[in-house]
Protein backbone atom coordinates (compact mmCIF):
# COMPACT_ATOMS: atom_id res chain seq x y z
CA UNK A 1 0.00 0.00 0.00
CA UNK A 2 1.31 3.35 -0.88
CA UNK A 3 2.52 5.06 2.11
CA UNK A 4 0.21 8.59 2.87
CA UNK A 5 1.28 9.50 6.09
CA UNK A 6 1.22 13.58 6.26
CA UNK A 7 0.15 13.79 2.39
CA UNK A 8 -3.03 15.17 3.56
CA UNK A 9 -3.85 17.68 6.70
CA UNK A 10 -6.89 19.20 8.53
CA UNK A 11 -6.56 22.77 8.45
CA UNK A 12 -10.16 24.59 9.64
CA UNK A 13 -12.69 22.91 12.00
CA UNK A 14 -15.97 24.14 14.01
CA UNK A 15 -18.94 24.00 14.97
CA UNK A 16 -22.53 25.61 14.21
CA UNK A 17 -22.94 28.87 15.11
CA UNK A 18 -25.20 27.76 18.26
CA UNK A 19 -25.75 23.77 19.27
CA UNK A 20 -27.31 22.76 22.00
CA UNK A 21 -31.08 23.62 21.72
CA UNK A 22 -31.54 25.50 18.60
CA UNK A 23 -34.94 25.53 18.18
CA UNK A 24 -36.13 27.00 13.95
CA UNK A 25 -33.04 25.90 12.44
CA UNK A 26 -32.84 23.31 9.86
CA UNK A 27 -30.23 20.49 9.31
CA UNK A 28 -29.03 21.85 6.38
CA UNK A 29 -28.65 25.32 7.86
CA UNK A 30 -26.39 23.63 10.73
CA UNK A 31 -23.90 22.40 7.79
CA UNK A 32 -23.80 25.86 6.03
CA UNK A 33 -23.35 27.57 9.27
CA UNK A 34 -20.59 25.22 9.95
CA UNK A 35 -18.83 25.07 6.64
CA UNK A 36 -18.45 28.36 7.04
CA UNK A 37 -17.07 28.66 9.89
CA UNK A 38 -14.34 25.59 9.42
CA UNK A 39 -13.37 27.55 6.23
CA UNK A 40 -13.14 30.68 8.14
CA UNK A 41 -11.08 28.99 10.69
CA UNK A 42 -8.96 27.24 7.82
CA UNK A 43 -8.21 31.00 5.79
CA UNK A 44 -9.94 29.56 2.83
CA UNK A 45 -13.06 30.52 1.53
CA UNK A 46 -16.12 28.33 -0.31
CA UNK A 47 -15.02 29.30 -3.97
CA UNK A 48 -11.57 26.88 -2.64
CA UNK A 49 -13.75 24.59 -2.31
CA UNK A 50 -13.83 21.45 -4.97
CA UNK A 51 -14.13 18.21 -2.71
CA UNK A 52 -17.58 17.83 -0.88
CA UNK A 53 -18.34 15.08 1.88
CA UNK A 54 -21.53 14.58 3.97
CA UNK A 55 -23.55 11.59 5.21
CA UNK A 56 -27.45 12.00 6.25
CA UNK A 57 -28.54 14.09 3.41
CA UNK A 58 -27.03 13.82 -0.12
CA UNK A 59 -24.19 16.20 -1.54
CA UNK A 60 -26.42 16.97 -4.52
CA UNK A 61 -28.81 18.61 -1.86
CA UNK A 62 -26.22 19.95 0.18
CA UNK A 63 -23.85 21.30 -2.66
CA UNK A 64 -26.60 22.86 -4.24
CA UNK A 65 -27.80 25.04 -0.77
CA UNK A 66 -23.92 25.79 -0.66
CA UNK A 67 -23.84 26.84 -4.51
CA UNK A 68 -20.84 25.11 -5.62
CA UNK A 69 -19.61 22.41 -8.02
CA UNK A 70 -17.54 20.03 -6.62
CA UNK A 71 -15.02 18.25 -9.09
CA UNK A 72 -15.59 14.89 -5.67
CA UNK A 73 -18.56 14.32 -4.56
CA UNK A 74 -19.14 11.85 -1.27
CA UNK A 75 -22.23 11.03 0.18
CA UNK A 76 -20.46 7.85 2.27
CA UNK A 77 -23.54 7.28 4.60
CA UNK A 78 -22.43 4.26 7.11
CA UNK A 79 -24.05 6.03 10.43
CA UNK A 80 -22.33 8.06 12.47
CA UNK A 81 -18.78 7.16 11.65
CA UNK A 82 -19.02 8.53 8.55
CA UNK A 83 -17.14 11.78 9.15
CA UNK A 84 -14.30 9.89 10.21
CA UNK A 85 -14.47 7.89 7.27
CA UNK A 86 -14.46 10.74 5.08
CA UNK A 87 -11.37 11.64 6.31
CA UNK A 88 -9.79 8.56 4.56
CA UNK A 89 -12.05 8.94 1.44
CA UNK A 90 -10.64 12.89 1.20
CA UNK A 91 -7.01 11.51 1.56
CA UNK A 92 -7.22 9.07 -1.24
CA UNK A 93 -9.41 11.56 -3.39
CA UNK A 94 -6.32 14.50 -2.90
CA UNK A 95 -3.57 12.41 -3.18
CA UNK A 96 -5.21 11.20 -6.09
CA UNK A 97 -5.53 14.46 -7.85
CA UNK A 98 -9.39 14.67 -7.23
CA UNK A 99 -10.04 17.69 -5.19
CA UNK A 100 -7.74 19.70 -3.21
CA UNK A 101 -9.56 21.00 -0.75
CA UNK A 102 -12.38 18.96 0.59
CA UNK A 103 -15.27 20.16 2.68
CA UNK A 104 -16.66 17.72 5.31
CA UNK A 105 -20.12 18.86 6.92
CA UNK A 106 -22.43 17.87 9.31
CA UNK A 107 -25.65 18.75 10.46
CA UNK A 108 -28.65 17.42 12.30
CA UNK A 109 -31.59 19.39 13.87
CA UNK A 110 -31.69 16.06 16.39
CA UNK A 111 -33.84 17.81 19.48
CA UNK A 112 -35.88 19.71 17.52
CA UNK A 113 -36.39 18.16 14.00
CA UNK A 114 -36.77 14.76 15.54
CA UNK A 115 -36.37 13.70 11.82
CA UNK A 116 -34.54 10.53 11.20
CA UNK A 117 -33.57 9.25 7.34
CA UNK A 118 -36.89 7.00 7.09
CA UNK A 119 -35.94 3.26 5.93
CA UNK A 120 -37.08 1.67 2.99
CA UNK A 121 -39.83 -0.86 4.00
CA UNK A 122 -38.29 -3.36 1.40
CA UNK A 123 -35.02 -3.64 3.38
CA UNK A 124 -34.22 -6.95 5.79
CA UNK A 125 -34.74 -4.39 9.29
CA UNK A 126 -38.16 -3.12 8.35
CA UNK A 127 -39.14 -6.98 8.17
CA UNK A 128 -36.99 -8.25 10.74
CA UNK A 129 -36.29 -5.88 13.65
CA UNK A 130 -38.40 -2.63 13.60
CA UNK A 131 -42.15 -4.84 13.77
CA UNK A 132 -40.83 -6.48 17.10
CA UNK A 133 -39.92 -2.67 18.42
CA UNK A 134 -36.39 -2.40 17.91
CA UNK A 135 -36.51 1.30 16.95
CA UNK A 136 -33.79 3.22 17.95
CA UNK A 137 -30.12 3.12 18.98
CA UNK A 138 -30.68 2.91 22.60
CA UNK A 139 -32.59 -0.57 22.26
CA UNK A 140 -30.23 -1.99 19.72
CA UNK A 141 -27.08 -1.32 21.18
CA UNK A 142 -28.65 -2.81 24.90
CA UNK A 143 -29.05 -6.31 23.60
CA UNK A 144 -25.40 -6.07 22.96
CA UNK A 145 -24.72 -4.64 26.37
CA UNK A 146 -26.39 -7.32 27.91
CA UNK A 147 -24.58 -10.29 26.06
CA UNK A 148 -21.32 -8.73 27.29
CA UNK A 149 -22.41 -8.46 30.92
CA UNK A 150 -23.56 -12.03 30.61
CA UNK A 151 -20.13 -12.88 29.44
CA UNK A 152 -17.99 -10.49 31.77
CA UNK A 153 -19.78 -9.85 34.99
CA UNK A 154 -22.85 -7.58 35.15
CA UNK A 155 -21.85 -5.97 38.40
CA UNK A 156 -18.19 -5.09 37.22
CA UNK A 157 -19.15 -3.86 33.68
CA UNK A 158 -21.90 -1.72 35.66
CA UNK A 159 -19.57 0.00 37.14
CA UNK A 160 -17.35 0.40 34.32
CA UNK A 161 -20.23 2.10 32.67
CA UNK A 162 -20.59 4.36 35.18
CA UNK A 163 -16.67 5.18 35.58
CA UNK A 164 -17.39 6.29 31.41
CA UNK A 165 -20.03 8.40 32.35
CA UNK A 166 -18.90 9.56 35.67
CA UNK A 167 -15.32 10.41 33.90
CA UNK A 168 -17.17 11.68 30.91
CA UNK A 169 -19.42 14.32 32.23
CA UNK A 170 -16.50 15.82 34.38
CA UNK A 171 -14.29 16.92 31.00
CA UNK A 172 -18.09 18.33 29.88
CA UNK A 173 -18.02 20.62 33.34
CA UNK A 174 -14.59 22.21 31.28
CA UNK A 175 -16.18 22.43 27.62
CA UNK A 176 -18.15 25.70 27.45
CA UNK A 177 -20.39 24.60 24.84
CA UNK A 178 -21.32 21.60 26.47
CA UNK A 179 -25.09 20.95 27.16
CA UNK A 180 -24.98 18.70 30.59
CA UNK A 181 -22.58 20.66 32.82
CA UNK A 182 -24.45 19.48 36.06
CA UNK A 183 -22.25 17.11 38.83
CA UNK A 184 -22.86 13.68 38.69
CA UNK A 185 -22.04 11.29 41.32
CA UNK A 186 -22.48 7.36 41.21
CA UNK A 187 -25.60 7.28 43.09
CA UNK A 188 -27.29 9.97 40.38
CA UNK A 189 -26.08 7.25 37.64
CA UNK A 190 -27.40 4.41 39.36
CA UNK A 191 -30.63 6.20 40.12
CA UNK A 192 -31.31 7.69 36.66
CA UNK A 193 -34.27 6.24 35.11
CA UNK A 194 -34.73 2.91 33.10
CA UNK A 195 -34.42 3.79 28.95
CA UNK A 196 -33.91 0.37 27.56
CA UNK A 197 -32.66 -1.86 30.32
CA UNK A 198 -29.19 -2.57 30.86
CA UNK A 199 -29.02 1.15 30.10
CA UNK A 200 -29.91 4.05 32.54
CA UNK A 201 -30.60 7.42 31.35
CA UNK A 202 -27.12 8.10 31.63
CA UNK A 203 -25.63 5.58 29.53
CA UNK A 204 -27.26 7.51 26.83
CA UNK A 205 -25.86 10.10 24.45
CA UNK A 206 -27.51 13.32 24.45
CA UNK A 207 -29.86 14.55 21.74
CA UNK A 208 -28.93 17.98 20.44
CA UNK A 209 -28.93 20.35 17.57
CA UNK A 210 -25.53 20.40 16.03
CA UNK A 211 -23.83 21.21 13.22
CA UNK A 212 -20.02 20.46 12.42
CA UNK A 213 -17.77 20.71 9.50
CA UNK A 214 -13.92 20.27 8.88
CA UNK A 215 -11.70 20.96 5.88
CA UNK A 216 -9.09 18.69 4.50
CA UNK A 217 -6.53 19.92 2.31
CA UNK A 218 -3.19 19.12 0.37
CA UNK A 219 0.96 18.98 2.35
CA UNK A 220 1.20 21.54 -0.39
CA UNK A 221 -1.65 24.23 0.15
CA UNK A 222 -1.48 23.16 4.36
CA UNK A 223 1.48 24.97 4.33
CA UNK A 224 -0.44 28.43 3.85
CA UNK A 225 -3.06 27.71 6.46
CA UNK A 226 -3.75 30.13 8.91
CA UNK A 227 -2.83 27.56 11.89
CA UNK A 228 -0.96 24.92 12.05
CA UNK A 229 -1.36 21.61 10.26
CA UNK A 230 -3.24 18.18 11.76
CA UNK A 231 -1.24 15.78 9.69
CA UNK A 232 -3.57 12.60 9.05
CA UNK A 233 -1.01 9.64 9.60
CA UNK A 234 -3.37 7.12 8.56
CA UNK A 235 -7.14 5.53 8.61
CA UNK A 236 -9.39 2.16 8.23
CA UNK A 237 -12.59 1.73 7.89
CA UNK A 238 -14.50 -1.36 7.38
CA UNK A 239 -18.12 -2.88 8.71
CA UNK A 240 -19.80 -6.37 9.42
CA UNK A 241 -23.60 -6.11 9.32
CA UNK A 242 -26.34 -3.47 9.77
CA UNK A 243 -28.99 -5.15 11.80
CA UNK A 244 -27.76 -5.37 15.45
CA UNK A 245 -29.60 -9.22 15.25
CA UNK A 246 -26.95 -9.76 12.43
CA UNK A 247 -24.06 -8.88 14.37
CA UNK A 248 -21.37 -11.68 14.44
CA UNK A 249 -20.05 -10.88 17.99
CA UNK A 250 -21.74 -8.63 19.97
CA UNK A 251 -18.87 -7.89 22.21
CA UNK A 252 -16.37 -6.82 19.48
CA UNK A 253 -16.87 -4.19 16.58
CA UNK A 254 -14.48 -4.30 13.53
CA UNK A 255 -12.73 -1.56 15.24
CA UNK A 256 -11.15 -5.00 15.85
CA UNK A 257 -10.01 -4.28 12.16
CA UNK A 258 -9.56 -1.00 11.62
CA UNK A 259 -7.87 0.15 14.65
CA UNK A 260 -4.74 -1.93 13.98
CA UNK A 261 -5.40 -1.37 9.89
CA UNK A 262 -5.14 2.78 10.62
CA UNK A 263 -2.23 2.04 13.61
CA UNK A 264 0.44 0.36 11.26
CA UNK A 265 -0.81 2.81 8.35
CA UNK A 266 0.80 5.90 10.68
CA UNK A 267 3.51 3.58 12.02
CA UNK A 268 2.55 3.95 15.70
CA UNK A 269 1.34 1.80 18.29
CA UNK A 270 -0.73 2.17 21.51
CA UNK A 271 1.64 3.38 23.34
CA UNK A 272 2.43 6.34 20.94
CA UNK A 273 -0.94 7.98 21.81
CA UNK A 274 -1.50 10.85 23.57
CA UNK A 275 -5.77 11.19 23.60
CA UNK A 276 -8.34 9.16 21.93
CA UNK A 277 -11.73 10.03 20.85
CA UNK A 278 -13.99 7.24 21.17
CA UNK A 279 -17.42 7.81 19.80
CA UNK A 280 -19.30 7.84 23.08
CA UNK A 281 -22.95 6.88 21.73
CA UNK A 282 -23.50 4.66 24.76
CA UNK A 283 -21.22 3.91 27.69
CA UNK A 284 -21.60 0.50 26.22
CA UNK A 285 -19.81 1.79 23.17
CA UNK A 286 -16.41 3.12 25.18
CA UNK A 287 -15.87 -0.29 27.04
CA UNK A 288 -16.27 -2.27 23.72
CA UNK A 289 -14.51 0.09 21.58
CA UNK A 290 -11.45 0.10 23.65
CA UNK A 291 -11.03 -3.87 23.62
CA UNK A 292 -11.87 -3.99 20.01
CA UNK A 293 -9.09 -1.28 19.37
CA UNK A 294 -6.99 -3.18 21.68
CA UNK A 295 -6.33 -0.98 24.19
CA UNK A 296 -6.94 -4.43 26.33
CA UNK A 297 -8.29 -7.44 25.97
CA UNK A 298 -11.96 -8.42 25.80
CA UNK A 299 -13.30 -8.28 29.08
CA UNK A 300 -10.74 -6.23 30.39
CA UNK A 301 -12.77 -2.60 29.60
CA UNK A 302 -14.20 -2.36 33.06
CA UNK A 303 -10.68 -2.51 34.58
CA UNK A 304 -9.46 -0.50 31.76
CA UNK A 305 -11.46 2.77 33.17
CA UNK A 306 -11.85 1.89 36.43
CA UNK A 307 -11.02 4.90 39.27
CA UNK A 308 -11.72 7.60 36.79
CA UNK A 309 -8.72 7.48 34.46
CA UNK A 310 -10.37 8.57 31.81
CA UNK A 311 -11.39 11.77 33.75
CA UNK A 312 -9.60 15.16 33.95
CA UNK A 313 -6.19 13.64 35.86
CA UNK A 314 -6.25 10.84 35.11
CA UNK A 315 -3.54 8.78 32.62
CA UNK A 316 -5.67 8.14 29.69
CA UNK A 317 -7.50 10.97 28.51
CA UNK A 318 -10.53 10.02 26.30
CA UNK A 319 -13.51 12.04 25.09
CA UNK A 320 -12.53 15.42 26.34
CA UNK A 321 -15.09 17.90 24.97
CA UNK A 322 -17.74 15.73 27.03
CA UNK A 323 -18.39 13.45 24.49
CA UNK A 324 -21.63 12.51 22.76
CA UNK A 325 -22.29 11.68 26.75
CA UNK A 326 -22.60 15.49 27.84
CA UNK A 327 -21.01 17.76 25.42
CA UNK A 328 -23.40 17.58 22.16
CA UNK A 329 -24.77 14.48 19.91
CA UNK A 330 -27.26 15.50 16.86
CA UNK A 331 -27.58 12.08 15.88
CA UNK A 332 -24.17 11.13 13.96
CA UNK A 333 -21.94 12.55 16.46
CA UNK A 334 -18.70 11.62 14.59
CA UNK A 335 -17.90 15.00 13.05
CA UNK A 336 -17.67 16.11 16.45
CA UNK A 337 -14.64 13.65 17.50
CA UNK A 338 -12.85 14.89 14.68
CA UNK A 339 -13.62 18.69 15.88
CA UNK A 340 -12.31 17.99 19.46
CA UNK A 341 -9.47 16.09 18.29
CA UNK A 342 -8.21 18.77 16.09
CA UNK A 343 -8.34 21.27 18.34
CA UNK A 344 -6.85 19.67 21.05
CA UNK A 345 -3.64 18.76 19.00
CA UNK A 346 -3.55 23.00 18.10
CA UNK A 347 -3.71 23.42 21.67
CA UNK A 348 -7.07 25.44 21.65
CA UNK A 349 -8.83 23.61 24.39
CA UNK A 350 -8.28 26.15 27.42
CA UNK A 351 -9.14 24.27 30.88
CA UNK A 352 -9.51 21.01 29.43
CA UNK A 353 -6.37 20.99 27.10
CA UNK A 354 -3.88 17.94 27.42
CA UNK A 355 -0.33 18.90 27.82
CA UNK A 356 1.68 18.80 24.47
CA UNK A 357 -0.67 16.48 22.74
CA UNK A 358 1.35 15.00 19.41
CA UNK A 359 -0.70 11.92 18.33
CA UNK A 360 -4.58 11.17 18.50
CA UNK A 361 -6.32 8.11 17.56
CA UNK A 362 -10.40 8.43 16.25
CA UNK A 363 -12.77 5.85 16.15
CA UNK A 364 -16.34 6.37 15.40
CA UNK A 365 -18.64 4.20 15.39
CA UNK A 366 -22.01 3.77 13.34
CA UNK A 367 -24.93 2.41 12.79
CA UNK A 368 -25.86 -0.35 15.63
CA UNK A 369 -21.96 -1.28 15.96
CA UNK A 370 -21.75 -1.93 12.69
CA UNK A 371 -19.48 0.77 11.33
CA UNK A 372 -15.94 2.05 12.33
CA UNK A 373 -13.42 4.36 11.09
CA UNK A 374 -10.43 4.76 12.93
CA UNK A 375 -8.20 7.79 12.21
CA UNK A 376 -4.64 8.67 13.97
CA UNK A 377 -3.82 12.67 13.71
CA UNK A 378 -0.64 13.92 14.49
CA UNK A 379 0.61 17.89 14.73
CA UNK A 380 4.77 18.48 14.10
CA UNK B 1 -59.30 -2.22 17.37
CA UNK B 2 -56.48 -0.47 14.73
CA UNK B 3 -52.53 -1.94 14.79
CA UNK B 4 -50.40 0.76 15.68
CA UNK B 5 -47.18 -0.80 15.40
CA UNK B 6 -45.18 -0.50 12.13
CA UNK B 7 -45.91 -4.34 10.00
CA UNK B 8 -43.77 -6.16 8.21
CA UNK B 9 -44.22 -5.82 4.11
CA UNK B 10 -43.52 -9.35 2.43
CA UNK B 11 -40.94 -8.99 0.10
CA UNK B 12 -40.68 -11.77 -2.65
CA UNK B 13 -38.07 -13.93 -1.58
CA UNK B 14 -39.99 -13.75 2.07
CA UNK B 15 -43.05 -14.14 1.30
CA UNK B 16 -42.83 -17.86 2.00
CA UNK B 17 -41.68 -16.93 5.57
CA UNK B 18 -44.99 -14.97 5.95
CA UNK B 19 -47.30 -17.04 4.71
CA UNK B 20 -46.09 -20.26 6.87
CA UNK B 21 -45.91 -17.67 10.03
CA UNK B 22 -49.98 -16.87 9.23
CA UNK B 23 -50.18 -21.00 9.64
CA UNK B 24 -48.50 -20.67 13.29
CA UNK B 25 -45.14 -22.54 11.31
CA UNK B 26 -41.14 -21.10 11.30
CA UNK B 27 -39.34 -21.90 8.59
CA UNK B 28 -36.04 -21.22 7.28
CA UNK B 29 -34.01 -21.11 4.67
CA UNK B 30 -30.95 -23.53 4.55
CA UNK B 31 -28.03 -23.53 1.98
CA UNK B 32 -27.55 -27.08 0.35
CA UNK B 33 -23.72 -26.25 -0.09
CA UNK B 34 -23.25 -26.06 3.57
CA UNK B 35 -26.30 -27.45 5.17
CA UNK B 36 -26.45 -24.62 7.62
CA UNK B 37 -29.44 -22.82 7.96
CA UNK B 38 -29.56 -19.17 7.80
CA UNK B 39 -32.12 -15.81 8.68
CA UNK B 40 -33.10 -13.72 7.23
CA UNK B 41 -34.41 -15.50 4.37
CA UNK B 42 -32.44 -14.72 1.11
CA UNK B 43 -32.45 -16.79 -1.88
CA UNK B 44 -28.91 -17.16 -2.73
CA UNK B 45 -27.35 -17.90 0.71
CA UNK B 46 -25.23 -15.86 2.76
CA UNK B 47 -22.56 -18.43 4.24
CA UNK B 48 -21.60 -19.86 0.40
CA UNK B 49 -23.30 -17.14 -1.29
CA UNK B 50 -24.98 -20.27 -3.25
CA UNK B 51 -28.13 -20.01 -4.88
CA UNK B 52 -28.81 -23.94 -4.27
CA UNK B 53 -30.89 -23.50 -1.15
CA UNK B 54 -34.22 -24.67 0.13
CA UNK B 55 -36.44 -23.84 3.10
CA UNK B 56 -36.92 -25.75 6.27
CA UNK B 57 -39.25 -26.27 9.25
CA UNK B 58 -37.79 -25.04 12.23
CA UNK B 59 -38.72 -26.88 15.59
CA UNK B 60 -39.67 -23.84 17.10
CA UNK B 61 -37.39 -24.33 20.11
CA UNK B 62 -34.62 -21.78 21.16
CA UNK B 63 -32.62 -20.38 23.98
CA UNK B 64 -32.22 -16.77 24.62
CA UNK B 65 -29.11 -15.23 23.33
CA UNK B 66 -29.65 -11.59 24.96
CA UNK B 67 -32.22 -9.35 25.65
CA UNK B 68 -33.25 -5.43 26.64
CA UNK B 69 -36.16 -4.49 28.56
CA UNK B 70 -37.55 -1.37 27.09
CA UNK B 71 -39.03 1.20 29.45
CA UNK B 72 -38.90 3.99 26.89
CA UNK B 73 -41.28 3.42 23.90
CA UNK B 74 -39.52 4.04 20.84
CA UNK B 75 -42.85 4.61 19.27
CA UNK B 76 -46.29 5.38 19.23
CA UNK B 77 -47.32 2.11 19.07
CA UNK B 78 -45.44 0.43 21.70
CA UNK B 79 -46.69 3.10 24.58
CA UNK B 80 -48.92 0.85 25.88
CA UNK B 81 -46.54 -2.13 25.94
CA UNK B 82 -43.53 -1.08 28.56
CA UNK B 83 -41.90 -2.30 29.70
CA UNK B 84 -41.38 -5.33 26.67
CA UNK B 85 -38.57 -7.25 26.06
CA UNK B 86 -36.59 -7.50 23.01
CA UNK B 87 -34.16 -10.46 22.31
CA UNK B 88 -32.25 -12.20 20.12
CA UNK B 89 -33.10 -15.94 20.38
CA UNK B 90 -30.48 -18.23 18.96
CA UNK B 91 -33.09 -21.46 17.27
CA UNK B 92 -32.23 -24.85 17.77
CA UNK B 93 -31.23 -25.12 14.00
CA UNK B 94 -28.59 -22.48 14.48
CA UNK B 95 -29.46 -19.07 13.24
CA UNK B 96 -30.09 -16.06 15.81
CA UNK B 97 -33.47 -13.56 15.58
CA UNK B 98 -34.88 -10.81 16.68
CA UNK B 99 -37.87 -11.25 18.55
CA UNK B 100 -39.82 -10.44 21.90
CA UNK B 101 -40.33 -12.68 24.76
CA UNK B 102 -43.84 -13.04 25.58
CA UNK B 103 -44.00 -12.49 29.49
CA UNK B 104 -45.44 -10.67 32.02
CA UNK B 105 -43.59 -7.58 34.35
CA UNK B 106 -40.28 -9.04 32.75
CA UNK B 107 -37.39 -8.19 35.29
CA UNK B 108 -33.59 -9.51 34.73
CA UNK B 109 -34.66 -11.89 36.88
CA UNK B 110 -36.97 -13.66 34.81
CA UNK B 111 -34.93 -13.31 32.34
CA UNK B 112 -31.94 -15.61 32.36
CA UNK B 113 -29.40 -16.00 29.33
CA UNK B 114 -29.40 -19.64 27.65
CA UNK B 115 -32.91 -20.31 29.05
CA UNK B 116 -34.59 -22.90 26.91
CA UNK B 117 -37.79 -20.61 24.84
CA UNK B 118 -40.13 -21.55 22.44
CA UNK B 119 -42.39 -19.98 19.34
CA UNK B 120 -45.80 -18.57 19.60
CA UNK B 121 -47.79 -16.45 17.21
CA UNK B 122 -49.26 -13.54 17.56
CA UNK B 123 -51.44 -12.55 14.29
CA UNK B 124 -51.66 -8.33 13.93
CA UNK B 125 -53.47 -8.48 10.92
CA UNK B 126 -55.35 -10.83 8.17
CA UNK B 127 -52.17 -10.98 6.83
CA UNK B 128 -49.03 -11.14 9.05
CA UNK B 129 -48.26 -13.13 12.10
CA UNK B 130 -45.28 -12.50 13.83
CA UNK B 131 -43.27 -15.14 15.42
CA UNK B 132 -42.23 -14.56 19.13
CA UNK B 133 -41.02 -16.36 21.95
CA UNK B 134 -42.06 -17.31 25.68
CA UNK B 135 -40.31 -19.33 28.20
CA UNK B 136 -40.59 -23.12 27.63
Amino acid sequence: MTDLRKTVAIVGVDESDEIGKVPNKSNLQHHAEAAHNALQDAGLSMKNVNGLFTAGTSTLNLAEYLGIEPSFTDTTAVGGSSFIIHIAHAMAAINAGYCDVALVTHGEAGRSARSRAGGNDSDPGPQFEVPYGYIGAPINYAVAARRYMHQYGEDRVRQGMAEVAIATRKWAQLNPKAYMKDDMSFDDYHDSRWISWPFHLFDCCLVTDAGGAYVITSAERAKDAKKKPVWVLGAAESHDHNMISQMPDLTRTVAKNTGPAAMQRAGVTHDDIDLAMIYDSFTYTVLTTLESLGYCGPGEAPDFVANQRTAPGGDFAMNTSGGGLSYTHSGMYGMFLVLEAVRQLRGECGQRQIKDPKLCLINGTGGSLSSTGTTILAVD
Amino acid sequence: MSYKKPIPVPQGESDYYWEKAKEEELWLRKCNECQEAYFYPRDISPCCFSKDTSWIQASGRAKLFTYGIVHRAPHAGFVDDVPFVTAIVQLEEGPKMATNIVIDDPTPEKLQIDMPLEVVFDSITDEITLPKFKPE
